[in-house]
């Protein structure tokens, strides 16, 4: 049993962000443990650009990215075990982590921050009829095959999802020989950026079929066609007669991602319905004494540089946690998804004690133009703002000062809501 | 003759539809909802440009070693650049930011590496 | 040049190897896929059927009794995990009630214990989870839930370890009498021996009618399944039928020995003995049938879907014996369900009956004790640790979801009969079986296949065949670029 102050799980962008900003804030006592075999987490296969424009005024690839980061650990000489898969953890943060160097090791944690990112929905969950042949990989997974190992899974290509791991890799796929066919999104519109459809898509001529899913698998052994049909969007069952054979060896799913919160589970902390991920106050605490939560562990991001600004927020409270700095009563007021709103992070809020800005987070239920983004507290509307387009594909950040809580008499909840 | 193109500049995605000359002028321009647009639609219709991220071949191995354009390049000439990253190959030890093209295509942009091979 | 020829990797010829292995004799196993288990066993309900749904006299009703108690000592001496978790064939509103007294009857006349009629409150007693439009059921204590695949690798691996030799890949082309002997055509090569047994499950009927003029036909029967996330495990604890009808005992609600659980299977007659496709219409019929006994089944929580091809045979009963006009060629056909539960007493009664014949003498040295791999994901902390001490790729965590390490990936294509395929890997570990669907652990499976068999990713399959996973390098090793 090693005892550690801050035992952060996963050495993606949210690990290294909150490792970075508990040492800058003081610790010295942080351990990543991180299951790759290098630092670096989802970004080391992310090797297109559009990452750091906001954090750093640059646009980078994943892996310079990740490299900010990973540069800094090293620098401060923070300890991190790769190749370690943490496969326990108890609510009095006891983690139980496993490797070929050291077997299996157990430590005793001040506090821990869960950082373990999301896996993506594959075609089983789907229930996408057919064969179960080769040649069907979800975005993600066809991703590190191509840019870690080098290797083409396919030559004709459909893309199910119009998220934009399914963008970026039309394209990506597009570049290294293989033709990509369409992209199919169930839909009416496409979650992914603008910016992707344009420079993943229009670019090579490769049709958006909205309103679209696939209906069939053919390919007893591997994949030989996708039957694609177009949907009702208000059911969203497929219009009979409609449906088109794409011929193709290689389907790729983009089709959502889901907080991986096995070990979340393991430790008692409780898990919110709408986002998949842990419930946490301002300070990303989450129901259980010192373990906090940030990145797509706790909620799915479209940004890494918010994800890293979440990641930052969560080290420097794991450190005043373990300094005891942390002055909180009681389990805090709720904070409600109003009208058009999902998945508001954090789920709890304590306005008395609070000494630093909160930042609201969620995705719009729908997509909105020229609505108000709205946050009321003890009946009064503490917050508004008008905002051209919203849109389930972006998240939404609020972000609100102590002050203007404590202006609010009598808070017993909080609502944030849009109003179209 | 009449162009329509998508605006990136927000989550809008305002259609811009232009008017080019026969010269390849822009004779006008209409749809846009703000300067960002405006900006973009210009730049897009008359000389797009896009940075272009790829893969080089590491001798002696099969894992690649991932690249970037160092600055945005003629969107025309991607697939030339493509071919000009597959003909080179690269050895150990690479750090990030080393050139491996430079000046690629006469595009004033290097192909820079993105990755690292130790 | 054989003793005895098992044409069939399934449950049933594995099982047949394995008892066959007893004795003095020298035996071939043929599996006309790229590795045992690729039928009808991978693909079914997994459930030890008590015994009161087939019908008396018949040797289906024969065989699941047997069968069924012989469950304890086989999955103990293989290491097969087994759970006597009861089934309940509920009835949901009161016209049923009848139904469910003829089948306690009828397995009484089978030979079955334990059969008795509870009502309403026992039964919410028991399954707190159960639609509450349930009037009364069928109680079946001697009802359990298995693991088919690895029941059958299991048998195939103690069949392989006691001598039984295993040509996969070898469907048999022809089976024909050449002097005193059989000579089996099979992709293989040709092969000639005394005995055969034909265990070609879905294909029975081929193999049969080549050497017999007692012909049977197969009906192939398509059954859809859906399989829920193992955070629902305890929704249910026992099997859960329905009233079963003239295609099958309908759709049940169980949980599986790995905790997740089975909505399923539909009953379709079809054509085409390989159709394993899922249908929207089946999988639709699956779910509407399913939520008569779980009201609200979570689809959030679907990890995947399947669907397994009964071998419905024209006689309505398995072909069990030695052909009439074949002498030293025994059947096994139409073996569906309850084939599952009779394997233990068909694969016994087959062995025992060949070796009769050909007067074989009983091995000395057969070892019928199989240990399976030891699964990090069931030991303590202790217990890895001394996994690792001995084997440090214990300490790789591969399959994240189930728990599976590189250790037991390696051992499952080390052992005899062992994995080729990825598929091959995730029927003897579990890896890939899990919510992620082999998303995460995929490309490292890959790896350890290729550094164990010596090939190149591009000739990894999923089920071997064409089913390729892999297209191309974008470089070549060798110094050129084919992007």
């Amino acid at each position: 049993m090693r005892n550690v102050d801050i035992i952060i799980i996963g050495g993606g962008p949210a690990g290294l962000a909150a490792a970075v900003s508990a040492y800058e804030s003081g610790c010295r006592d942080i351990l990543i443990l991180e299951r790759e075999e290098k630092l670096g987490g989802i970004l080391k296969q992310c090797i297109h650009n559009g990452f750091g424009l906001k954090m750093f005024h640059e646009e980078l690839t994943g892996p310079e990215y990740a490299k900010k980061y990973i540069d800094k650990v090293i620098a401060y000489g923070i300890p991190y075990e790769c190749d370690t898969m943490v496969i326990g953890i108890s609510d009095d943060k006891t983690v139980t982590a496993v490797n070929r160097v050291n077997g299996v090791q157990v430590f005793k944690a001040k506090a821990v921050v869960l950082a373990m990112g999301c896996r993506e929905r594959p075609r089983g969950a789907l229930a996408i009829p057919g064969y179960r042949c080769s040649g069907i990989y979800t975005a993600g997974t066809a991703q590190r095959l191509v840019n870690l190992e080098g290797i083409m899974p396919g030559k004709k290509v459909l893309i199910l999802g119009s998220g934009d791991i399914g963008l970026i890799m039309a394209r990506r796929m597009t570049f290294m020989g293989a033709q990509v066919l369409a992209c199919v999104e169930l839909m009416p519109y496409s979650s992914g950026l603008k910016r992707n459809i344009v420079q993943c898509l229009d670019d090579f001529g490769i049709p958006l079929l909205l309103n679209h899913t696939v209906v069939d698998i053919k390919g007893r052994e591997r994949l030989e066609g996708a039957v694609v049909a177009e949907v009702d969007p208000e059911t969203k069952k497929p219009i009979p007669g409609t449906e088109q054979c794409f011929d193709c060896d290689t389907l790729l799913l983009s089709v959502g991602l889901i907080p991986e919160n096995e070990l979340t589970k393991m430790a008692g902390v409780r898990l919110s319905e709408s986002t998949k991920g842990a419930e946490v106050d301002e300070s990303l605490e989450t129901s259980a004494d010192g373990i906090f939560s940030c990145g797509n562990v706790l909620h799915v991001h479209d940004l890494v540089d918010f994800v890293s600004k979440e990641a930052e927020k969560a080290g420097a409270n794991a450190y005043r946690y373990v300094k005891g700095d942390m002055k909180k009563t009681g389990g805090g007021v709720e904070v409600k998804n109003g009208y058009g709103v999902s998945g508001t992070v954090p789920q709890f809020i304590h306005p008395e004690s609070m000494d630093e800005p909160v930042n609201f987070m969620f995705r719009p239920k729908g997509v909105y133009k020229n609505a108000e983004i709205c946050v009321e507290a003890g009946g009064q509307r503490i917050y508004s703002r008008k905002s051209r387009i919203l849109s389930p594909g972006e998240m939404v950040n609020v972000q609100l000062s102590p002050e203007v809580f404590k202006q609010v008499p009598c808070i017993e909840d909080v609502t944030v809501k849009v109003e179209a | 003759m009449e162009k329509e193109i998508t605006c990136i500049g927000c989550p809008m995605g305002c259609s811009i539809t232009a008017d080019i000359g026969k010269d390849g002028k822009i004779n006008s321009l209409s749809g846009y909802s703000c300067g960002v647009g405006k900006k973009y639609a210009y730049g897009e219709l008359t000389l797009p440009k896009r940075m272009v991220t790829s893969l080089v071949y590491v001798r002696g191995t099969n894992k690649p070693l991932p690249v970037k354009t160092s600055a945005p390049i003629t969107k025309s000439k991607i697939p030339e650049c493509l071919g000009a990253i597959r003909s080179v190959s690269v050895t150990a030890p690479v750090r990030v930011g080393d050139i491996i093209i430079k000046n690629v295509l006469g595009e004033d942009a290097d192909i820079v590496a993105t990755g690292e091979i130790i | 040049m054989f003793d005895v020829i098992i044409i069939g990797g399934g449950v049933i010829g594995c099982t047949t190897a394995r008892n066959l292995a007893r004795y003095d004799l020298n035996v071939a196993l043929l599996e006309k896929a790229s590795d045992i288990c690729e039928g009808q066993s991978k693909a079914n309900t997994a459930i030890v059927h008590g015994g009161y749904d087939a019908k008396p006299h018949t040797l289906k009703a024969k065989y699941n009794v047997t069968g069924n108690g012989m469950f304890d000592k086989v999955c103990s001496e293989l290491d097969v995990p087994l759970k006597w978790n009861t089934s309940l064939v509920a009835a949901f509103s009161e016209s049923g009630i009848p139904k469910l007294e003829e089948l306690k009857h009828q397995g009484e006349v089978n030979g079955v214990h334990g059969l008795s009629i509870i009502g309403r409150d026992e039964i919410i007693r028991r399954e707190p989870n159960i639609s509450r439009s349930v009037c009364a059921a069928l109680l079946v204590t001697n009802g359990g839930i298995v693991c088919p695949y690895e029941l059958t690798i299991a048998n195939a691996e103690n069949a392989a370890e006691n001598g039984v030799r295993f040509y996969r890949n070898a469907p048999v082309t022809k089976v024909e009498k050449d002097g005193g002997q059989w000579r089996v055509q099979s992709g293989a090569g040709t092969f000639t021996s005394r005995a055969v047994i034909n265990c070609a499950g879905l294909y029975s009927d081929v193999i049969n009618n080549m050497v017999s003029e007692n012909k049977f036909h197969i009906k192939p029967r398509r059954g859809e399944y859906y399989i829920i996330d193992k955070s629902y495990a305890g929704t249910f604890n026992a099997s859960i039928f329905q009233l079963p009808t003239k295609m099958g005992k309908g759709i049940l609600v169980t949980p599986t020995v790995d905790g997740t659980l089975l909505v399923g299977p539909t009953a379709e007659d079809i054509d085409d003995r390989d159709d394993t496709r899922t249908t929207s219409g089946g999988l639709a019929k699956a779910l509407k049938f399913g939520s008569a006994t779980w009201e609200h089944i979570p689809m959030r929580d679907v990890i995947t879907t399947f669907a397994g091809i009964r071998a419905h045979c024209d006689r309505d009963d398995f072909v069990i014996g030695e052909a009439q006009d074949a002498p030293l060629f025994f059947n096994a056909g139409g073996v569906e369900s309850p084939g599952l539960t009779s394997s233990p007493a068909i694969g016994e009664y087959l062995a025992d009956s060949a070796a009769e014949k050909l007067g074989a003498k009983a091995k000395k040295n057969f070892n019928p004790i199989r240990k399976s791999i030891p699964k990090f994901r069931e030991m303590t902390d202790r217990e890895r640790a001394q996994a690792i001490a001995s084997d440090p790729d214990y300490a790789k965590i591969v399959c994240r979801c189930e728990t599976v390490t590189e250790a037991e990936i390696r051992a499952s294509i080390r052992r005899p009969v062992g994995a080729r395929t990825i598929d091959g890997i995730k029927r003897r570990t579990r890896a890939g079986m899990g919510r992620c669907q082999a998303g995460f652990c995929t490309p490292a499976t890959i790896k350890i296949l290729c550094e164990e068999l010596g090939i190149s990713p591009l000739e990894v399959t999923k089920f071997g065949g064409k089913s390729k996973m892999l297209d191309r390098y974008l470089f070549d090793k060798g110094g050129g670029n084919h992007a």
